[in-house]
């Protein structure tokens, strides 16, 4: 390894503990502004979430759609597109799944549940397939159409629910028929967190495989890092980033699936619970890589959980959640622009002999000089 | 070299043993406080759970309200979190009221809380009472979960008066969250209210859709303004944005939920308010007498208006004329008295169906007036969204 890349290695490794530990501190300011200790506080907080078996577990509850949803803004992302219609897929896999369950009741459980699977993974991964798809042919932004989605997905699924899949029987709380008991996932075993955090976990892992260990990851990264590089070499990116963007929102979707299945039973407003746009906040703190997507949904389920002991321990009031997420959100992307200045820290002459090296591994970029 | 290994492990593990000691002095004086607080037996901690902030001027606002009014009486530690979403989060937070708060008795006061969430957790906690605002309760549920509700359209047929009087134009509007049954029976009570007085006043309805809208409700409330409307109320979670829009546009309003008229005190008519603090306080009686709700002392549903002191209204604007009042009040003892029954026929719907035949009336606890699913005469609008 040369000097340049453990340089970098060490500052990939560094920034965002820094950028945490900034945000750490800047918070504990807010503490003291409401009168409190702050490591009494960052006390409750550990304790809330990862102190105890019971409370890890609920941190693990709220992490679980966190991971799915995260990678439906990570997935889009190596081809360079930056996606936030996370709550929308969510919402409409949620729907789709809950449709196709309502139609398969009386199926044995496995099959009705891979149906559903399908199902809420097709939804999510044509809905935000349909943004890759705008990009990739009429130049549409996909940050925007994809903010914009989430409000249509909402409002459709108002629709279904206070039209054509509504119970009867839900009068002053609209929602759909309910699933068939059998056909709902369990816990795990002498747990109380549901198959989710399985299946994100393995859905993480995966995503990591794709992007780090296949031709089809690496074309992606090639887009996402050089746009015209990569069409210089004859990748089709056009293609790669509607495949992303399906992907992407087949995860998405995949979490609205579990969601219905395992905490739900049927669909409703319920749905709407933001856990998509906190999976956009968990893509970004992991710089969109899927294997640090894991542990910060962990993290960040951890803080959520905490929202409680928060208020009934600390009195603060019930945002101090989101000002404590915010804060680590803005500290993460504020240190991006910090990238590559610890290189340039770096007395020049150490660099010299490195220089050949550096210049021939980054193929891409050669190309489009050439 | 091996004796630095030794010596090294020795010290690491003199680390693990120190470290552990002082986790277990911490766990140990960590724990005292709260076995201290548990023994305190006397002490009947509440657990209150809202699904959005504690001063929304509005549904949450209500019952933390309520909830105050608890905390202030000998023997009773009222523990609270807002902003819980209707999914796992809820779950968690009222196993963590019951586990680490000693809560014995819950109040999730969020329709969606209910079903799966409350239910699934009741099986769990036996021990535990949760009692559940909206009514939702069905034969059936498990025996220590009870839900609650008022006729707060009572209130609304009160305000539906004072508005009528009030309108220059004849015009008033309503800003609408969802066409359900409770939702479509405030719209209905506060329309007839004000054709009681006034038979020609018209009501335009406007649904937005979802409990919590502040763009649309604004957009709503200024699209009835500028149509003429010089009255409103609504059916939203926080109505704060239409009052102090209405304040702003020169109109009249009538608040919901909450006493809103410091947001409006110029044209604040009156409100429909809820009265947490009264149920809640009969409720802990209840309880604190040795009733429950799984041997059937305190029962699974309990409802009230005007009468049973469920709602209210808020206190009259400066808007409000002697002659108002003077209906209001009124109708306010009849409604008290139950002399009042607003659904009395022949009645009929805005397309012009009948919808109560001639004769018939149903009573503030008839069944059939839960599954409303119609718009009275003088509304203008339709349930479809």
């Amino acid at each position: 390894m040369d000097l340049n890349q453990a340089v970098d290695r060490i500052e990939r490794f560094l920034l965002p503990l820094l950028s945490i530990g900034l945000a750490l501190i800047l918070f504990g300011l807010f503490c003291v502004c409401q009168g409190l200790n702050p490591l009494d506080v960052y006390a409750s907080i550990y304790r809330a979430a990862f102190g105890r078996w019971s409370s890890f577990q609920n941190t693990l509850l709220r992490a679980a759609p966190l991971m799915l949803c995260s990678l439906c803004t990570i997935l889009p992302a190596q081809t360079g597109l930056i996606v936030i219609g996370n709550e929308g897929a969510l919402v409409i896999g949620a729907l789709s799944a809950t449709c196709v369950g309502m139609l398969v009741y009386g199926f044995a459980p496995f099959f009705a549940q891979l149906l559903m699977v399908f199902a809420g993974c097709l939804g999510g991964g044509l809905w935000i397939g349909l943004l890759g798809l705008l990009r990739a042919k009429r130049g549409v932004n996909e940050t925007i159409s994809g903010l914009l989605l989430n409000y249509v997905a909402i409002a459709l699924l108002n629709f279904f629910v206070e039209g054509p899949i509504r119970d009867p029987a839900s009068l002053n709380n609209p929602a759909s028929f309910p699933l068939a008991d059998s056909h709902l996932l369990g816990n795990l075993p002498g747990m109380r967190v549901h198959f989710g955090i399985i299946v994100g976990f393995v859905a993480c892992l995966l995503s990591t495989w794709l992007i780090y260990r296949t031709p089809l990851g690496f074309s992606a990264r090639v887009t996402g890092g050089n746009y015209r590089a990569a069409q210089i070499v004859g990748l089709s990116v056009n293609r790669l980033m509607i495949i992303f963007s399906i992907f992407g929102g087949a995860a998405a979707g995949l979490a609205g699936m579990i969601e219905v299945a395992a905490v739900h039973g049927r669909a409703n407003d319920d749905l709407v619970a933001g856990y998509g746009y906190g999976g956009v906040l968990v893509a970004f703190v992991a710089r969109q890589n899927p294997l640090v997507a894991i542990f910060v949904s962990v993290l960040v389920g951890g803080i959520l959980a905490s929202g409680g002991i928060l208020q009934r321990v600390h009195d603060l009031p019930d945002s101090t959640v989101l000002i404590f997420q915010g804060l680590v959100f803005l500290c993460v992307l504020w240190s991006d622009s910090f990238y590559g200045k610890l290189n340039s820290l770096v007395p020049h002459f150490i660099h010299g002999s490195c220089h050949e090296i550096f210049n021939s591994s980054c193929a891409p970029e050669d190309i489009s000089h050439g | 070299m091996s004796s630095r290994f030794s010596l090294s492990r020795r010290i690491v593990l003199r680390g693990i043993l120190a470290a552990g000691s002082l986790g277990l002095v911490k766990a140990v004086s960590g724990c005292s406080p709260t076995n201290l607080a548990g023994n305190a037996e006397r002490d009947l901690v509440v657990g209150f759970i809202y699904v959005g902030p504690k001063d929304d001027y509005g549904y949450n606002q209500a019952h933390a309200v309520g909830a105050a009014a608890l905390s202030k009486i000998d023997g009773i530690k009222v523990v609270e979190e807002a902003s819980v979403p209707e999914t796992t989060a809820v779950v968690e937070t009222m196993r963590n009221m019951i586990e680490q708060d000693k809560a014995t008795l819950l109040f999730p006061t969020s329709f969606g809380y209910y079903d799966p969430h409350i239910l699934k957790l009741a099986k769990e906690y036996p021990d535990v009472q949760f009692l559940h605002c909206g009514g939702l309760y069905q034969n059936g549920h498990p025996t220590n979960v009870g839900s609650y509700f008022g006729y707060i359209d009572e209130a609304q047929y009160v305000a539906g008066i004072v508005a009528a009087h009030a309108s220059k134009t004849g015009k008033l509007g309503f800003i609408a969250a969802k066409p359900i049954p409770q939702v479509l029976r405030n719209i209905n009570s506060y329309t007839l209210g004000a054709r009681s007085v006034r038979p020609d006043v018209t009501n335009q309805v406007i649904f937005t859709g979802n409990w919590s809208e502040p763009v649309k409700e604004a957009e709503a409330m200024n699209s009835l303004a500028d149509v003429g409307v010089d009255g409103v109320t609504c059916h939203v979670d926080s109505p704060k944005i239409i009052m102090e829009l209405a304040e702003k546009r020169g109109i009249n309003c009538s608040g919901y939920h909450t006493d809103q008229s410091a947001l409006a005190p110029k044209g604040y008519l009156t409100g429909a308010e809820w009265d947490w603090s009264s149920v809640y306080q009969a409720y802990v009686n209840d309880i604190q007498a040795g009733k429950s709700l799984a041997n059937g002392s305190i029962p699974h549903l309990y409802r009230g208006g005007l009468g049973d002191k469920f709602v209210k209204i808020s206190p009259f604007g400066p808007n409000v004329t002697a002659d108002a009042k003077k209906d209001a009040e009124a109708a306010l003892q009849k409604l008290l008295t139950g002399e009042l029954v607003i659904y009395s026929g022949e009645m009929k719907d805005n397309t012009g169906r009948i919808v109560i035949k001639k004769g018939a009336s149903l009573k503030q606890r008839d069944l059939a007036l839960e599954k409303m699913d119609w718009l009275v005469a003088g509304v203008k609008g339709s349930t479809k969204v």
